[in-house]
C-alpha cells in the first residue's frame, strides 16, 4: 500500500500490515553525538509557558483543582474545543474546553466521581447523578461480585489500593499509529479481523472480542470526530512533523478524556516523531528551532492533563499523578542505538520549559547507549531530578526492541501486550496477622487460616517461615481471585475503547500483582533468624509488639545473609500467584512498587521485629528501610540488584537520593560519575532507579515555605512529584530518607 | 591481615571516579585539622586479611568504569605497607585500578614496593613550610617532597591536596609557596580543600579536643580563588 504523505519514507511490511515497529526500524536515523545541537526555547514558546506557569499557580492556589465541570461526562466529544492561546499553539486539545478544568469520569465508579467533587467544594449536578441511576459503574460491578473475605481484605489492608473504584489505567495505546496509518486504514483493519472472528467457534471469548471490536471501532470513529471539532481530519497519515505530532497527541487526548486510569502513559513516541522531523528538516521545511517548538508544544500540552481524584486516592498516589510515561532511547535489537536528535529533544523540555514531573520521562539505559547521550542524561538528572532510568539491557531480550513503560516500571510490547493492574500486598502485615494465626490487630479483624498465635517466648526462624507460607498460600490465592473479578467488570463495564483500538486485536495480557514493604519483612526475618526477637503480647494473648535483642544484618548492605531472604520473598510470592488462574489467561507478574502508599501501608500495620514502630512508614517499593544503610551508595544499590527480575516482572524500584557534593566535587565530574553508577548498578542485572541529586536541607526549606518552591521536582517511586503537592505527611516521609552523603 | 577503620562503598571524592575506599587504622601523624581522628590509634579498628578487602571490592567493579577503582586512605596506609601491598596486588590481579590516598610521611623499603603496585597517588602536601609542618602535623616536610620526588621518578599519576585553614594557610602567597614546591614536578592535579568542621562531631564524641575546633570553617568561594590561581599557574607551565 501506498500514501503519497509517505513519500521519502522507506517501504516496508508497514505499508501492508499495522506494524509501526517495522516503520521505525526501517526509517530512523540514530544520533551518537552531544547535546550541543540543542535549541532553546522559542519567544513563543517562553510566553505560553508564563501563561501556563500562571494557570498552575491559580490552580495551587486553589486548593490543586482549578475548576470542575459537574455537569458533563467526560468523553471525546463531550466537551467544546478548549485552548491555551489558540493564536499560538501549535499542537492543540484539552479534556475539557478550559485549561485544567477537570471532567467527571463516572464509569469507573460513581461515588468517587461523587465524593472527588464534594471535596474540592463543588457538587455532581442532578443530571449525572439520574443519568447514573441507570447504568452499573466498574465500582458497582465489582463490589457486587466480592466476597465477604474479599471485603475484609480490603479493610483490614493486607491488600491496597485494587482498583476497584475508578480506571484502571496502566494501559498504553499505540497513539503513534494514528499518526502514521490515519482513522480510515486503522478502522478497515479492525472490520477485517472482527470479521475473521467469524471463522472459529464463538464461545465467551469470541463473543466479548466481537463486541468489544464494534466498541473499538465506534470510538476510533469519534477520534476523528474530536480532531474534527479541533478543525483537522485525521482520516489518513500525517503528512509533516506537525501533523505527526498532533495526530499521536489526538489519540492520547481520546484516551485520557474516555479514561481516568490511574496511569495513562504515552508509550515510546520520541524516536517515531524524529523520523519526520528528519524528513522535514531534509526537505529544508522544519529547522531545529522549529523541531523543538513542536516538542515543547506537546509536552506542554502532557502537562496540562489532569484527573479528578479524592483525598484517599492522593494518600495513595500522592502529587496527582498521571503516569504519561515517555520511553526514551534505548537499544535496537540489531545493536543500533534508538538514540535519536529527539531523545535528546524531549529531554531538553526540562531546560526549555523548566523542570516537571510530567511527562514521566524514562531512560531505557543500556550499557551500549552512546556516551553523548548517557552525559545529557546524568547532567539532566542533576539539574532536575526529573527522570528516572529502567535497564534496556534486561527488559530487552524480554519485551523486544519497541516496548514501553506503563505507570512507574511496568514494562509491555506498544500495541502488542496490555496489563491488567493491581494494587499490591502488604507483606509485614501478613507476617503479622500469619504470627497471630489470622488475626490482624490494627483493624480488629480476622482474617485468614485460623489458628493459635505462634507459641514459643522467642520467635523460632523455621516455624515463622512455616507460617509465612502457609499464609502467602492463602494471600496469593485470594489476591488473584479478587483482581479477577475487578479485571472481568472493567472490562464490562469500562472497557478501554479508544486505547483498545489501538492494540492488535490479538492482545498478550499480563497480570500485575505487587508487594509492599518488602525490605520491612526482610529485616524483621533477618531480626528472627540471627537475633532474638520476643514477642510482647496483650492480655488477650495477641502479639502487639516485639522486643529484638542482638545484631542483625539489614537490607542495603551488600549482605548476602539477609538479601538472600529478600530474594526468597519475592520468589516464594510470585509462585504461589502463579498456582491460581487469572482471567483471559493473563501472565502472572510481580512488581515491589510502593508509589507513596508506603506512607500509608505503614500508618496501617502494627510494630515489626525490626524495630519499626507501629504506625511507622515502609521504605518505598524495594529501598533498603531509611537510613539502615551502613555501607555506602553503592552497596545499597547492590542489595537491590539483587531482587530477580524474573521474579518480579512488573518492576522492582528503587529511589536513590544523593548529595552533589557526595558525587563530585565538579559539576563534570559529577555527570561523569552519575554514567558509572548507573552502569554499574545496571550491570548488576538491577531494573529501576530513580535518581536525586539533591540536599536534605532543600527539601526542609521547601517544606517550611513552599511558595518559595513552587517547581521543586523530586523522584519519589517510578514518578516524580512536585515537592508542594505532596501531602505533609508525606513530605515528611521523603525528608527522613536516606541520603547518601560521605563527610 | 591488617587493620580496617572502615570501608565505603562509593567514594567521588578519593581518587579519580567512583572509588571503594578502604579506610586503614593508624595514623604516625596528627594534623591539627585531621577529620578522621578515630583512625589515629594503630590498635582501634578491625582485622581483616587482603582477601577478605578484595573480594568486598571486586564486587562493586561493575561500578568503576574506565577511571574508578579502589582507594587505600585513612589513618595512614604507609604504616601497613605490607599489608596495602598485599591488597593492591589482589586489586590489579582482578584487573581494578589502585589509588593511595597518603601523607608521604615514609619512604622505606616496603613503601616502595607498595608503590610498585599503584596506579594514582593522591598526596598530602599539608603546608608549604617546614615550620607549618613541625607545628600542625607532627613531622618535617623533606619526607612528603621526597615521596613527592620518587612519585615523579616512578611515573606515578599523582594529585596534590591541600586543606585550606583560615589565618594559618589560606593566602595566595601560601599557594604560591605550595606551587614553587611542586613546579618542578608531573603533576595530575592540584585540589585545595575548604576546611570544614563537620568532624567536631567525632571528637567530641571520642572526648578529645579538636586542634583546629576554634579556627572557622574556610569558605569555599575564596577557596575557589586559590584554586583558580594554582591552576593557572600550572597551566602556564605546561604552554
Amino acid at each position: 500500500m501506498k500514501h503519497d504523505n509517505w513519500n521519502g519514507f522507506k517501504n516496508g511490511v508497514w505499508q501492508d500490515e499495522i506494524n509501526v515497529r517495522d516503520f521505525i526500524q526501517q526509517n530512523y536515523t540514530e544520533y551518537k553525538g552531544d547535546d550541543s545541537f540543542l535549541a532553546e526555547a522559542t519567544p513563543r514558546t517562553k510566553d505560553l509557558m508564563k501563561k501556563l506557569n500562571a494557570l498552575f499557580m491559580v490552580e495551587r492556589q486553589f486548593g490543586g483543582v482549578l475548576d470542575i465541570d459537574t455537569a458533563t461526562v467526560s468523553s471525546l466529544t463531550s466537551f467544546e474545543p478548549g485552548y491555551l492561546d489558540k493564536e499560538n499553539e501549535i499542537i492543540v486539545g484539552l479534556q475539557t474546553n478550559r485549561p485544567l478544568k477537570r471532567g467527571i469520569n463516572p464509569f469507573g465508579g460513581i461515588r468517587m466521581a461523587r465524593q472527588a467533587c464534594n471535596a474540592y467544594g463543588y457538587k455532581l449536578s442532578e443530571k449525572i447523578e439520574n443519568e447514573f441511576q441507570y447504568r452499573t459503574t466498574h465500582n458497582e460491578g465489582v463490589f457486587r461480585s466480592y466476597t465477604n473475605e474479599m471485603r475484609l481484605a480490603r479493610r483490614s489492608h493486607v491488600i491496597t489500593g485494587l482498583p476497584d473504584a475508578y480506571g484502571r489505567g496502566r494501559i498504553i495505546g499505540d497513539y503513534r499509529r494514528v499518526a502514521l496509518y490515519g482513522i480510515n486504514r486503522l478502522i478497515e483493519e479492525k472490520q477485517k479481523d472482527k470479521e475473521k472472528l467469524g471463522e472459529g467457534n464463538f464461545s465467551d471469548e469470541e463473543i466479548r472480542l466481537a463486541e468489544e471490536l464494534f466498541k473499538q471501532i465506534s470510538f476510533l470513529g469519534y477520534m476523528k470526530d474530536m480532531a474534527e471539532m479541533y478543525g483537522y481530519d485525521i482520516s489518513g497519515p500525517a503528512k509533516d512533523t506537525r501533523e505527526a505530532v498532533q495526530w499521536t497527541y489526538f489519540a492520547y487526548l481520546a484516551a485520557i478524556k474516555e479514561q481516568n486510569g490511574a496511569a495513562m502513559s504515552m508509550g515510546r513516541v520520541s524516536t517515531f516523531f524524529d523520523i519526520y522531523i528528519e524528513r522535514d528538516i531534509k526537505n529544508g521545511t522544519l529547522t531545529e528551532e522549529g523541531a523543538q517548538e513542536i516538542i515543547d508544544d506537546f509536552v506542554m500540552k502532557l502537562r496540562m492533563a489532569r484527573h479528578l481524584r479524592t483525598p484517599e486516592y492522593n494518600e495513595l498516589f500522592g502529587g496527582d499523578p498521571m503516569w504519561i510515561t515517555e520511553a526514551v532511547g534505548g537499544m535496537g535489537e540489531d545493536g543500533r542505538t534508538l538514540v535519536t536528535k529527539s531523545s535528546f529533544r524531549i529531554l531538553n523540555t526540562l531546560y526549555t520549559l523548566g523542570s516537571s514531573p510530567e511527562p514521566n520521562l524514562t531512560v531505557l539505559w543500556s550499557n551500549a547507549l552512546p556516551r553523548g547521550f548517557k552525559k545529557f542524561c546524568t547532567k539532566v538528572s542533576i539539574d532536575t531530578d526529573s527522570i528516572q532510568y529502567e535497564n534496556d539491557d534486561l527488559m530487552r531480550p524480554i519485551y523486544g526492541d519497541d516496548y514501553a513503560i506503563a505507570c512507574c516500571v511496568s514494562a509491555m510490547r506498544v500495541g502488542k501486550q496490555m496489563q491488567f493492574f493491581g494494587a499490591r500486598c502488604n507483606l509485614p502485615k501478613l507476617l503479622l496477622i500469619a504470627l497471630n494465626g489470622g488475626y490482624d490487630t490494627t483493624s480488629d479483624i480476622h482474617i485468614g487460616p485460623q489458628k493459635s498465635v505462634i507459641d514459643g517466648d522467642v520467635l523460632d526462624y523455621d516455624k515463622v517461615m512455616e507460617r509465612v507460607d502457609e499464609y502467602l498460600a492463602w494471600l496469593a490465592k485470594l489476591y488473584v481471585n479478587t483482581m479477577n473479578i475487578i479485571h472481568r467488570t472493567h472490562d464490562k463495564y469500562a472497557y478501554e475503547k479508544s486505547q483498545m483500538a489501538l492494540h492488535d486485536t490479538k492482545v498478550e495480557r499480563l497480570m500485575a500483582f505487587g508487594v509492599a514493604g518488602l525490605s520491612v519483612i526482610t529485616d524483621s526475618l533477618s531480626a528472627i533468624k540471627y537475633a532474638n526477637v520476643k514477642p510482647i503480647k496483650d492480655s488477650r494473648g495477641y502479639i502487639i509488639d516485639f522486643e529484638t535483642v542482638g545484631e542483625f544484618p539489614t537490607f542495603g548492605n551488600d549482605d548476602d545473609r539477609v538479601d538472600s531472604i529478600a530474594q526468597e520473598i519475592a520468589h516464594k510470592t510470585i509462585v504461589e500467584l502463579r498456582k491460581t488462574p487469572t482471567y483471559r489467561d493473563a501472565i502472572h507478574t510481580l512488581s515491589v512498587l510502593t508509589i507513596t502508599s508506603n506512607v500509608m501501608y505503614g500508618k496501617n500495620t502494627g510494630a515489626t521485629p525490626d524495630g519499626r514502630k507501629a504506625g511507622d512508614a515502609f521504605a518505598p517499593g524495594a529501598n533498603p528501610m531509611h537510613n539502615r544503610e551502613k555501607n555506602g551508595a553503592l552497596a545499597s544499590l547492590n542489595s537491590v540488584a539483587k531482587i530477580s527480575y524474573d521474579d518480579c516482572r512488573d518492576g522492582i524500584s528503587n529511589t536513590f537520593s544523593i548529595t552533589p557534593e557526595t558525587l563530585g566535587k565538579e559539576k563534570g565530574e559529577q555527570i561523569n560519575n552519575l554514567v558509572a553508577i548507573l552502569d554499574g548498578y545496571f550491570a548488576k542485572n538491577a531494573h529501576h532507579i530513580n535518581v536525586n541529586v539533591l540536599n536534605r536541607e532543600t527539601l526542609i526549606e521547601a517544606y517550611n515555605d513552599p511558595e518559595a518552591y513552587p517547581n521543586l521536582t523530586i523522584r519519589v517511586s517510578g514518578y516524580a512529584v512536585n515537592f508542594h503537592k505532596l501531602s505533609k505527611e508525606q513530605q515528611k516521609e521523603v525528608i527522613s530518607r536516606t541520603f547518601h552523603e560521605v563527610m | 591481615m591488617g587493620r580496617i577503620s572502615s570501608l565505603l562503598s562509593l567514594g567521588t571524592l578519593d581518587g579519580p571516579g567512583i572509588r571503594y575506599v578502604v579506610f586503614m587504622q593508624g595514623c604516625p601523624l596528627r594534623c591539627a585539622c585531621c577529620h578522621n581522628p578515630e583512625t589515629h590509634d594503630i590498635n582501634g579498628g578491625q582485622e581483616y586479611t587482603a582477601d577478605e578487602i578484595v573480594e568486598k571490592v571486586v564486587k562493586y567493579k561493575e561500578y568503576f568504569g574506565e577511571d574508578g577503582g579502589i582507594t587505600l586512605s585513612g589513618g595512614e596506609p604507609l604504616l601497613q605497607a605490607e599489608f596495602a601491598t598485599e591488597i593492591f596486588k589482589k586489586a590489579k590481579e582482578n584487573g581494578i585500578n589502585t589509588c593511595l590516598d597518603t601523607s608521604g610521611c615514609i619512604l622505606n623499603e616496603s613503601v616502595k614496593e607498595l608503590l610498585k603496585y599503584t596506579d594514582y597517588c593522591m598526596l598530602d602536601i599539608k603546608y608549604s613550610t617546614d615550620e607549618l609542618y613541625q607545628k600542625y602535623v607532627g613531622c618535617g616536610i623533606d619526607t612528603p617532597l621526597e615521596f613527592l620526588r620518587y612519585l615523579h621518578q616512578n611515573k606515578i599519576p599523582t594529585r596534590i591536596r591541600q586543606v585550606i585553614v583560615p589565618t594559618i594557610n589560606d593566602t595566595k602567597a601560601d599557594t604560591d609557596a605550595l606551587y614553587e614546591l611542586i613546579k618542578d614536578f608531573e603533576i595530575d592535579k592540584v585540589e585545595l580543600l575548604p576546611f570544614k568542621k563537620i568532624c567536631q562531631t567525632k571528637y567530641d564524641s571520642m572526648g578529645i579536643e579538636f586542634p583546629f575546633g576554634s579556627i572557622p570553617s574556610a569558605n569555599a568561594k575564596s577557596t575557589k580563588i586559590l584554586q583558580d590561581n594554582i591552576n593557572s599557574k600550572l597551566k602556564e607551565k605546561i604552554l
